[in-house]
């Protein structure tokens, strides 16, 4: 499903992404961890062209990420839920999951509006769907954005730390919304410090470091028994406290 | 200093308060058509100066920085009585003595343009304090750069620039009264001309004082019911009514 060959990336002569390849197939949840500035959010950006890669290349369901006419399809196909909501402020919660449906697949307005109000019932926001993005918690607000990414019908869904911002109190409402997604068969990869989700929810952890994906496996054996030195050192000093 | 005669009556009598009210009239006339000419240019060259093309950025800096850097007075005479001098001489025959009032045009062009210069300021201004991350929503949901622009760029930037426009839009009225320079009868010119014909200057003053006062005040009672309708719930500035 997704096919990730020798990317690399620098930002002037930082290299932030180093010969990075791992593939993805169809249904599985990936989750990336490691410390930060070791290139998790770079390399899920680079899925959607958010980041450019500047060697190697991406493919997703057949679309080549370097590809201008194959990126805007690809958008359309994959759905990206970000660290602080990117809610559109001026939008209400019904318009702000209608938009892309409608302007950019071209959706009559009852069909998008009928389609985001069953997904605001499967993220439990029925009641919130005339709100303001303002008026509402941290947690509510991404449990919209994610569910206006689902709007498009995605077939992969990028999350990129979409915990980090919220409130301890809000996590775990955003994460089970996660975990349905995940046992519904999506195809997820989710940059994440939640050591618990990944455990629960992943069927394989990446784990990066200074811009290389360092090690690939099942979390069990991940989290009991790491291969690198460099990921004990992280898993030690994130299992700790 | 002789002893004044102070006559408020000329103001309301025949035919100065006649000359009052054509001078707001031309006032409002001038400072309506310079603003729309400035609010579509403005907004273009604006959007201009933020596109990823840079040659665009290049042609709307170099506009910005010609028209604000000029002093109005300057750019006045310029439109006036030496643009016509340089046409080819059909076209320079027309401006001078087929045109009807040739100065009001000149007046409405000056002030378009120069205000156009600053409204592309808020306007560029408007668009660069969106959250990146909203656009960066926007494009990974498969929206192009324009429309990108058209459903989250532009009605937030707008929404932000509502209050520094308010100050542009009253600055063009005030700034009319430069028109008087190439003999645009607007209100203060009609306060000279009172002066001129009756030695009741304080009086005639006053009066052009007490029209502008009011007008601005008129203006700003429109524009904070703009400002209300405008307003995000929850977003940016709270009201301080």
């Amino acid at each position: 499903m997704i096919e990730i060959r020798d990317v690399s990336k620098w930002y002037g002569s930082f290299q932030v992404l180093k010969s990075c390849s791992v593939s993805v197939a169809r249904g599985e949840v990936v989750v990336v961890c490691g410390p930060s500035g070791s290139g998790k959010s770079t390399l899920i950006k680079g899925v959607n062209g958010l980041e450019p890669c500047d060697e190697g290349e991406i493919v997703v369901d057949g679309l080549n990420v370097g590809v201008k006419a194959d990126l805007r399809v690809l958008r359309t196909r994959v759905g990206m839920v970000f660290q602080n909501f990117e809610l559109y402020p001026h939008l209400n919660v019904l318009d702000n999951i209608c938009l892309a449906p409608m302007v950019v697949l071209k959706r009559k307005r009852e069909e998008a509006e009928a389609r985001a109000r069953t997904l605001l019932g499967r993220v439990g926001l029925t009641d919130h769907a005339l709100k303001f993005p303002a008026q509402l918690s941290g947690g509510q607000q991404q449990r919209v954005a994610i569910a206006r990414s689902l709007a498009m019908d995605p077939v992969v869904m990028l999350f990129d730390e979409p915990t980090s911002a919220l409130d301890p109190e809000m996590i775990k409402e955003v994460l089970d919304v996660m975990s349905d997604l995940a046992r519904d068969g999506m195809t997820m990869i989710v940059v994440t410090h939640e050591m618990g989700f990944a455990r629960r929810v992943a069927d394989r952890i990446i784990f990066m470091d200074a811009g290389e994906i360092v090690e690939v496996r099942p979390p069990e054996a991940f989290f009991t028994a790491p291969e690198s030195e460099r990921a004990r050192a992280f898993l030690s000093k994130i299992l700790e406290h | 200093m002789s002893a004044y005669n102070w006559n408020w009556a000329v103001i309301v009598s025949e035919p100065y308060v006649g000359w009052l009210l054509d001078g707001l009239a031309v006032t409002v006339m001038l400072a309506l058509s310079s603003w729309a000419i400035a609010l579509v240019l403005g907004t273009v060259i604006g959007l201009a100066r933020t596109l990823p093309s840079a040659p665009l950025r290049w042609l709307a800096t170099g506009y910005v920085e010609l028209f604000r850097n000029i002093p109005v007075l300057v750019q006045m005479f310029l439109w006036f009585f030496v643009l016509p001098e340089l046409l080819p001489r059909e076209a320079g025959h027309w401006l001078k003595r087929d045109l009807p009032h040739p100065e009001f045009f000149s007046a409405m062009v000056c002030l378009g343009l120069y205000t156009a210069s600053r409204v592309a300021e808020q306007v560029r201004s408007g668009i660069t304090s969106v959250p990146p991350g909203l656009a960066a929503a926007a494009r990974a949901s498969g929206l192009s750069l324009a429309q990108t622009y058209r459903y989250v760029l532009v009605p937030l930037g707008f929404r932000i620039i509502v209050p520094p426009l308010t100050s542009e839009f009253l600055g063009i009225f005030k700034n009319t009264s430069i028109a008087l320079t190439i003999g645009v009868m607007e209100i203060t010119a009609s306060s000279r001309q009172i002066e001129s014909y009756t030695f009741q200057g304080y009086e005639a003053f006053a009066a052009a004082t007490a029209l502008y006062l009011l007008l601005a005040l008129l203006l700003l009672f429109l524009t904070r019911r703009i400002e209300a309708r405008t307003r995000i719930p929850g977003w940016i500035a709270r009201s301080n009514t």
